[in-house]
């Protein structure tokens, strides 16, 4: 009970810590000697991570069934205005436990990471303090305990992705890369706001148990309504389609960023923010196929152009988008348990690879392409193996992390097939089994094109390859521990497994009002071996493929892509289906010609220079005109006002006629 | 004799300008202190109005009242409430703001420029405090000529253009509105603004025409769309503390009005208008931010800017809820601090290189890092990120409206991502990529002075995005009763 006091009266530790490290750094880094900043940026974090792990102690011993409640802390009213009050409220319940640990944790060391890999940059102490505000932003989200004190930290989490993109801001597509993703987000969050609105005048309330104990009076078109807002708010922030193009370009930042921001944490926001509105969601059996729709055809849409990229850092960023897909699929199959485990799984692993391609940036003087890499695994024996481990896990060979996860995602959907929709579901299955498959080759090809084969770089670049720096090496050797073992905390209970974090987070998710859909176990364990199975060969055969490919027939690729049909599909998928041109030709460039036209034809032309330059122009034409009446000779006067008596007279005249 | 605060307010910048007449021109220093020093104490004095106001008083605080000409019933009458409250203190606020940005900036006539900038403070405060129409129209046409001064004599190169457009447009709706307060004379004999509000129950058909006149003149100082096409060239022709004065202050006198009078004497005709103000609103957020985005001068695309975010205070003031009116007043002061904070940074980086051209600059932030972060933190109000004030009005404002009708506040809603859209590209054209132009390589970055008159911009931009209550509870009492009332009405005309 002492514990839960204690942490009850210092989480709001947890997002401060970073916040005061990034304002130190942020008003006074440049005056710092080096040591001082990196002291500075990493104890903000640590503190955070050490707070995190009480707080997830102390709801550890409160009975599970009065877990869901959480650990509560007010901090002060921040609006109030009519009936509408919203605190600054955290909260720490299993989900958002769960959540804090991952970023605290995967964060902090990353920042140890970046010590290493930003330690000749110029903007150091900036980017260290951009870091920190990043994980203020991320844990304002994580820990809010109502929706518009998470759109705080939604959105501020925009502005650090925004920063960090465009770190390197002397290069103007750099610069445009960050642009792009704010703007792109900025329209995810319009969906976002509508849905508090919405939320706001149904429910009255913006605190997540408000939403959750209203939600099943609402009407089911207004929850729907609701539902689908806010997921185009997670499309944004997530990546899926329509909205992920910000994605691939955001790799133009910092590597270690892309770790923390675009793959570990950030982008799993929306995900948990369906996870938080789940009470939303189960009431909503549309909404939910559309999420699981979007986060299926995401899932393979972005690993078949993570097949052909040939950027380190691109295949990467689509498969992160891919994976995402993969969490959205879980989440619209109801298996909310089985998406942040995934969450956390993919956290880990992809946390893991890209610091490895980090690693290998490092190494190659800042090479990202893989087509001027080859065998250098001798090289960087360190960096080649947790990469190796990264690749297993993601691409779901058990006993590694993302096996369990995305078996678990799997199996779910497969679960679904037997209620309605069955067709929706199976071929949900088999999309997911597909990108599995391709996930698992696209990695292989990674490895095979960057650590096998015989060099391709030059001499020089290969003479200059070394394995990174202890601080560097130590965080990826951590990452691939967890990677290995991060999966333990979810065997299903049919390999014998207790699936921990299903029933750590079972108390927080809310359940349809036709609760019929209570799993009955038993009789599917047949078919849940078959799930595993085939989902371990479609990972195995992946990477047999890729590797045989990639190393034994070399020549097959450039075959493939040079036959007639090859080379047209090839060309499709290099270029992303070409969507970045098919937006800016619908979408940017006639929102410019709008603009332009509108200020130089309608602003300029028809009311300024029409409307009103015309009626003065025609005042003062007139005015000239009257001024020669009134030309100072006297006759003129007179004959006028006799002009005017005589007019006047015959008013009257008129007038009294009539 | 006890004049009372708002009358010192009034009172001490007219005295300040006289003084100033006594000044030597050429001991411009001298001048330029004592300038500040009165803007100081203005403001200081002013803080009072912040601490004593009590929020949970109905009707008008610091009140005063003395027969003036009493023959016609006109009376000296000032005082303060919620709604006017907070614009009284952004106008002192800007008071040292404006001359310390005029410091370097202003080279010739300093003397007279001061003194217009004073007599401009105090008729802006006496619009805003005045209880009685003819004083309040006294104010209102009075603060024309140091503004038409500011902009004709130290503006940039169409700077006669643009004060010529400037005073004939308001000139014109002016005019409109003083006949229609002889007629509201003629029908009540009497002046007294807190008499007529809420109790002229005039036919409707006449409500209508009055409503118009009134609110053409509002709606030209908003400005409400389209009546906006003297504010690109009134800004970018002024001096930035004339700039800043008029996105400051000036265009809220317009809003203003809509609150304090064409509403409350007009409701019936306000509510028939009601519609079709909100769609102008609407047009106005998405126009604005459009044309923008279509901008090269850096002036002009803040001056378009301006439309866009007075659109909104307009859409939350006509959606006639708590949320939806706290949100426009609470918008009104927000602009008044970020866009005010953006003209002094154009000022700042005009002053260094006499070009408002977009395309002058580019990849500055390299030279002059300070500059840039305090240019990103006032960017970033604009645009509304949560935990900046910007966010706090808009988040209000768009609710309001979207609870009056859920089409509103969808539409309006969509300029957000304009309003992020024009805002980062100008940030990205000036500040990121490479040095292109090389005279931007040796620009000096911000010196004491100008921090001194940008840092209680920023400090006010945190404050009030993190702490809204401090401003909101004191406007909430004034925005109830103005519903309340506006409520009693109507059930008081369905009520035979």
């Amino acid at each position: 009970m002492e514990l839960k006091e204690l942490v009850t009266r210092f989480i709001w530790l947890i997002p401060a810590a970073p916040l005061a490290g990034f304002i130190i750094n942020g008003l006074w880094g440049r005056r710092f000697s080096k040591n001082f900043v990196t002291l500075i940026g990493c104890l903000g974090p640590f503190i955070a991570l050490l707070v995190s792990i009480a707080g997830f102690r102390a709801l550890s011993m409160i009975a599970p069934a009065e877990r869901a409640d959480g650990i509560v802390y007010t901090l002060y009213n921040w609006i109030s205005a009519g009936s509408l009050h919203v605190d600054i409220q955290f909260i720490i319940d299993p989900l958002s436990s769960i959540m804090l640990l991952v970023v605290t944790g995967v964060g902090f060391l990353i920042h140890l990471y970046s010590i290493g890999y930003m330690g000749h940059d110029k903007g150091y102490s900036r980017y260290f303090a951009f870091l920190n505000l990043f994980m203020f932003a991320m844990l304002i989200l994580v820990l809010a305990n109502n929706l518009l004190m998470m759109f705080i930290g939604w959105e501020g989490v925009g502005l650090c992705s925004y920063l960090l993109i465009g770190f390197w801001f002397e290069d103007n597509e750099k610069a445009s890369a960050g642009k792009k993703a704010f703007i792109v987000n900025r329209i995810g969050d319009f969906g976002f706001i509508l849905a508090i609105f919405l939320i706001f005048t149904s429910c009255g309330t913006l605190t997540f148990s408000g939403i959750s104990e209203q939600a099943k009076t609402l009407a089911p078109g207004v929850l729907t309504a609701i539902a689908i807002l806010l997921f185009v708010g997670a499309t944004g922030k997530s990546a899926q389609i329509p909205l992920y193009v910000w994605l691939p370009d955001a790799m133009a930042g910092p590597t270690p960023v892309s770790a923390l921001i675009h793959a570990a944490t950030m982008v799993t926001a929306g995900v948990y923010m369906v996870g938080r509105m789940s009470a939303i969601y189960v009431n909503s059996p549309e909404a939910l196929i559309i999420v699981s729709i979007i986060g299926g055809l995401t899932a393979l849409y972005a690993a078949t152009i993570g097949l052909v990229q040939n950027d380190i850092k691109k295949v990467l960023a689509y498969s992160t988008i891919s994976q995402l897909g993969y969490m959205f699929l879980g989440m619209g199959v109801m298996a909310f348990s089985a998406g942040i485990f995934h969450l956390v799984t993919h956290a880990f692993f992809k946390a893991l690879l890209f610091l490895c391609a980090g690693s290998v940036i490092h190494a190659m003087s800042g090479e990202q392409d893989m087509r001027k890499m080859g065998g250098l695994w001798r090289k960087i024996p360190v960096t080649f193996a947790c990469f190796v481990i990264g690749a297993i896990a993601i691409a779901g060979v058990p006993p590694f992390a993302g096996f369990f996860s995305k078996d678990e995602i799997l199996w779910k959907t497969l679960e679904r097939y037997e209620t309605t929709h069955a067709g929706l579901y199976a071929v949900l299955w088999v999309i997911g089994l597909l990108s599995a498959l391709m996930t698992a080759f696209y990695m292989f090809r990674l490895i095979a094109m960057t650590f096998f084969g015989a060099p391709r770089a030059n001499e020089e670049i290969m003479h200059h390859v070394h394995e990174s720096p202890f601080s560097m090496t130590s965080v990826l050797v951590t990452l691939a521990i967890l990677s290995l073992i991060g999966g333990f905390i979810g065997v299903p209970h049919l390999l014998g497994g207790h699936n921990w974090i299903e029933g750590y987070l079972e108390p927080v998710w809310a359940h349809p009002e036709s609760a019929g859909a209570v799993t009955t176990e038993a009789a599917n364990h047949s078919m849940e071996i078959i799930n595993i199975i085939v989902s371990v060969l479609a990972g195995l055969a992946g990477i047999l493929g890729a590797l045989l490919i990639y190393t034994k027939f070399t020549a097959l690729p450039a075959k493939l892509t040079e036959s007639n049909s090859g080379k047209f599909v090839h060309r499709i998928v290099y270029n992303k289906y070409y969507i970045d041109e098919i937006y800016n030709a619908l979408v940017i460039q006639p929102i410019k010609y709008l603009s332009a036209l509108l200020w130089l034809i309608f602003d300029m032309a028809i009311i300024d220079g029409g409307l009103v330059d015309l009626s003065a122009t025609l005042i003062a034409v007139f005015s000239q005109l009257s001024r020669r009446i009134q030309n100072g000779i006297v006759n003129n006067y007179a004959m006028l006002i006799f002009i005017g008596a005589i007019l006047m007279l015959c008013f009257f005249v008129a007038q009294m006629a009539a | 004799m006890n004049l009372g605060i708002l009358t010192w307010l009034i009172l001490l910048p007219v005295a300040a300008s006289f003084a100033l007449l006594f000044f030597k021109r050429d001991r411009t220093t001298e001048i330029k202190v004592f300038a500040f020093i009165v803007t100081l104490l203005i403001f200081l004095l002013s803080l009072e109005l912040f601490v004593n106001f009590s929020a949970a008083k109905s009707g008008m605080q610091f009140e005063q009242i003395h027969a003036w000409i009493p023959q016609f019933g006109i009376n000296y009458h000032v005082g303060v409430d919620g709604i006017s409250l907070f614009l009284v203190l952004l106008t002192t606020l800007l008071g040292p703001i404006c001359v310390l940005c005029s410091w370097k900036q202003i080279e010739k006539r300093i003397k007279e420029f001061f003194i217009a900038l004073l007599l401009l403070e105090a008729g802006v405060i006496g619009v805003f405090v005045s209880l009685d129409l003819i004083m309040f129209y006294i104010f209102w046409e009075a603060m024309l000529i140091p503004m038409y001064l500011l902009i004709g004599i130290w503006g940039g190169e169409s700077r006669i253009y643009a004060a010529v457009k400037f005073f004939i447009y308001t000139m014109v709706g002016s005019l409109l509105m003083f006949v229609a307060i002889l007629y509201l004379y003629s029908r009540t004999g009497t002046f007294d603004v807190q008499g007529m509000q809420w109790k002229l129950h005039l036919p409707f058909a006449v409500q209508c025409w009055l409503f118009l006149a009134f609110g053409l003149s509002f709606a030209i100082k908003v400005p409400l769309f389209p009546f906006h096409t003297w504010l690109p060239w009134a800004h970018t022709e002024a001096p930035t503390a004339g700039s800043v004065i008029l996105a400051g202050v000036l265009l809220k006198m317009g809003v203003y009005g809509f609150l304090r009078f064409a509403i409350p004497f007009f409701p019936q005709a306000a509510q028939y208008f009601t519609p079709a103000i909100a769609v102008l609103a609407i047009i106005g957020i998405i126009y604005g931010a459009l044309m923008s985005l279509a901008q090269d001068d850096l002036k002009k695309l803040i001056a378009y800017s301006s439309v866009s975010h007075l659109g909104y205070v307009m859409l939350g003031i006509f959606a006639f809820n708590v949320r939806g009116m706290e949100g426009g007043i609470y918008q009104m002061l927000n602009h008044g601090v970020s866009t005010g904070a953006l003209f002094l940074l154009v000022g700042f980086i005009y002053e260094r290189r006499h070009t408002r051209e977009i395309s002058e600059y580019g990849g500055i932030a390299k030279v002059i890092p300070v500059y840039a972060v305090i240019f990103m933190i006032v960017t970033l109000s604009s645009i509304g990120l949560p935990g900046t004030n910007g966010f706090i009005g808009e988040f209000l404002i768009l609710l309001g409206a979207f609870e009056a009708r859920n089409i509103y506040g969808i539409l309006a809603a969509s300029g957000v991502v304009l309003g992020a859209a024009y805002m980062l590209w100008l940030y990205q054209r000036i500040f990121f990529g490479k040095i292109t132009n090389p005279k931007n390589e040796h620009l000096e970055d911000v010196n004491k002075r100008e921090m001194a008159y940008l840092l209680p911009l920023l400090i006010l931009i945190f404050v009030m995005g993190l702490m809204p209550n401090i401003f909101l509870s004191r406007t909430a009492k004034s925005v109830n009763d103005f519903l309340k009332n506006q409520a009693a009405y109507f059930q008081g005309i369905n009520k035979p």
